[in-house]
């Protein structure tokens, strides 16, 4: 039955709201403070390594994004980690906290839709993620030019933006999955656990079942080449279910200008043969993991709009 | 004759195959207070949550100020504010900052907005503690602010769901205050409630629900008459072979029922002296007698207890 009136009444104003709480939380204190530890920490030390090889690498800038100098990991890679952590922060308590706080039926009296309430706490949450990524960007690019004395190049900047987009569309996943859960389960304890849980079983489990699964699911013959390549992509397939494999190609393609594919999927030898060693040109690097970040966008698309269409039919009284 | 302001037609909500409302007929007219009655899970909220347009009913249709809430909720949702029961607040955030957030939510901005919050707030008398956050509320204060709220709306409806729940006596005392001068502003109120006591003081109509169906509607008074065959209840304590037969006699008396060790007597006036009369020619020995008006809740009792064995 068709409805009159705008869907997005009163998407400013819980926008805006919402974003105001974030912003003003004790939560995101805490979490703004643990990225700008581990990130100055991990960017700090790579840049004092990079350092030593200013003028043989074009890209010096973007090194130290993904070098990582043992037993820390690489500035991309703590973010592959903490990225989701805020997200989640951000999500797990964004409906059922309405219940919990008796506000829903109240909030939902006024003259706006749950469309309304839906969409402005997601924006508020991305809107949140994207400040606090944007800040460490900078921070990271300023760090970068005082330590090393030499500004990016528009190439480098252009790179570690997209990069900075993929960043954000890859919080936009977990913070739809994060509320996803917080329209299923009335508890807010539930909703954060059961978010973590998934992010566990990405961050650590997901490439141990990847190695478990391939064998059983697409055995290699060891005698035809045609069969080992199947089992490798499928092995490829599987593990890019998980939204940290798409994300990490992302981070590969947009920050190495020389990864030509050969770390992205399966290439013989003699589909290298002849190829030009050397950097690629940006479109190219982006062409390449088009795949990974449309992944990424249509899985944050696909999990908002399961989280919309339950919460459309829930019911309002507690 | 004015349209009446809320109406349900044949109304009625499933859950499976459980039937909360039950093909629900109701007319509210202009500047009316109506009361919901009955216990819980009467279907007293549901029916709220449908007229609000919050939930999709079954069957029937509903509108309100003549809109459907089912096509055009904006429209409802602009002219009735609605108070649920144990109405909850953002506890961090000032009773004004929550205004301004619901205020922002119906449209209304700046001057205008911080304008009609502090004439509401003055209103339920909470001007003092706007600026305090809403966790060093009492319940009374987060009742009052629920109604600020409706006020700063400018709603012309009010929808109260269990209003004076949990508030103690002189809290629920000043809230019904608060609600009779609602209604001399010319707002039509819709409120549920099981407490039958407070509902009874200011509803001008209500209806009595069970089982998602209603089973009395219209004034006070004339259920009174109508169920109870009078509006005075006296209780009778009297020791006696036929004591019960003699008051049944006296004129005037509609019911005699025996009630814990007494009788409850229905009756259409304070008919006191001729029942004691009654008694004594009876040669009964009289204990103790004492006349009460009826109250809702002795037209509750008395018509739920034909309930069971009419379905």
């Amino acid at each position: 039955m068709p409805r009159e009136g705008s869907a997005f009444a009163g998407v400013g104003a819980v926008m805006m709201k919402e974003l105001a709480d974030n912003l003003s939380s004790t939560r995101m204190r805490l979490l703004e403070g643990l990225i700008f530890i581990t990130g100055a920490g991990a960017v700090y030390s790579t840049i004092g390594a990079v350092k030593e090889v200013i003028g043989e690498d074009p890209f010096i800038f973007l090194r130290v994004f993904t070098t990582g100098i043992p037993p820390l990991p690489s500035f991309v890679g703590f973010l592959g980690f903490l990225i989701p952590i805020i997200a989640i922060a951000l999500g797990f308590d964004g409906v059922n906290g309405e219940f919990n706080r008796r506000t829903m039926s109240r909030i939902l009296a006024q003259p706006i839709y749950r469309d309304g309430l839906l969409f402005g706490k997601f924006l508020a949450g991305l809107a949140t993620i994207s400040m606090a990524l944007t800040a460490l960007w900078l921070f990271v690019i300023g760090l970068g030019i005082w330590m090393m004395g030499l500004p990016p190049s528009t190439e480098e900047v252009m790179r570690s933006l997209a990069f900075l987009v993929a960043s954000i569309a890859y919080g936009g996943v977990w913070l739809a999955l994060a509320m996803l859960f917080s329209v299923i389960f009335r508890s807010a304890a539930t909703a954060a656990l059961a978010a973590l849980s998934v992010w566990l079983l990405f961050a650590f489990f997901w490439q141990m079942l990847v190695v478990l699964l391939t064998p059983i699911i697409a055995p290699a013959d060891p005698y035809s080449v045609a069969s080992q390549v199947h089992t490798v992509e499928v092995g490829l397939g599987l593990s890019r279910l998980s939204p940290n494999t798409l994300f990490s190609e992302t981070a590969l393609a947009f920050l190495n200008p020389a990864e030509r594919g050969q770390n992205l999927g399966v290439l013989l030898p003699q589909q290298l043969q002849g190829a030009i060693s050397g950097p690629l040109p940006f479109a190219e690097s982006v062409g390449l993991v088009w795949p990974q970040v449309a992944g990424l966008f249509a899985s944050f698309i696909l999990l908002f709009t399961i989280a919309y269409v339950l919460f459309q039919r829930q019911e309002v009284r507690a | 004759m004015s349209e009446p302001v809320i109406r349900a037609e044949r109304l009625t909500k499933k859950y499976g195959n459980a039937v909360a409302v039950d093909s629900l007929d109701l007319q509210i007219e202009p500047g009316e207070v109506f009361g919901l009655l009955g216990p819980n899970g009467a279907g007293k909220t549901t029916t709220i949550l449908m007229l609000l347009g919050l939930t999709e009913p079954t069957s029937g249709k509903a509108t309100v100020a003549g809109f459907d809430p089912l096509r055009q909720p904006l429209e409802v949702k602009r002219r009735a504010g609605y108070m649920p029961d144990q109405v909850g607040f953002y506890d961090n955030l000032s009773g004004l900052e929550n205004l301004r957030y619901t205020a922002k939510l119906c449209g209304l901005r700046g001057q205008d907005a911080d304008d009609r919050i502090q004439a509401a707030a003055k209103r339920v008398k909470l001007d003092y503690a706007m600026r305090k956050p809403v966790r060093t509320y009492s319940r009374g204060m987060r009742q009052r602010l629920g109604i600020a709220e409706i006020l700063m709306k400018g709603a012309s409806i009010a929808i109260l769901d269990e209003p004076t729940s949990g508030l103690d006596p002189q809290a629920s005392r000043e809230f019904l205050e608060l609600i009779r001068s609602l209604k001399n502003d010319g707002m039509t109120i819709l409120l549920s409630s099981h407490l039958l006591e407070m509902v009874q003081s200011i509803c001008d109509r209500v209806a009595l629900f069970n089982r998602g169906k209603i089973g009395l509607m219209g004034k006070v008074g004339d259920l009174m008459s109508n169920v109870l065959g009078g509006t005075h209840v006296i209780r009778v304590e009297a020791e006696g072979a036929n004591v019960a037969a003699a008051i049944a006699k006296v004129p005037g008396v509609a019911r005699v029922a025996p009630e814990g060790g007494r009788l409850r007597v229905e009756a259409s006036g304070d008919l006191r002296g001729d029942i004691a009369r009654a008694v004594v020619n009876a040669g009964g020995d009289l204990k103790m007698i004492d006349a009460g008006e009826a109250s809702l809740e002795d037209v509750y009792t008395r018509y739920f207890e034909g309930v069971p064995n009419a379905a």
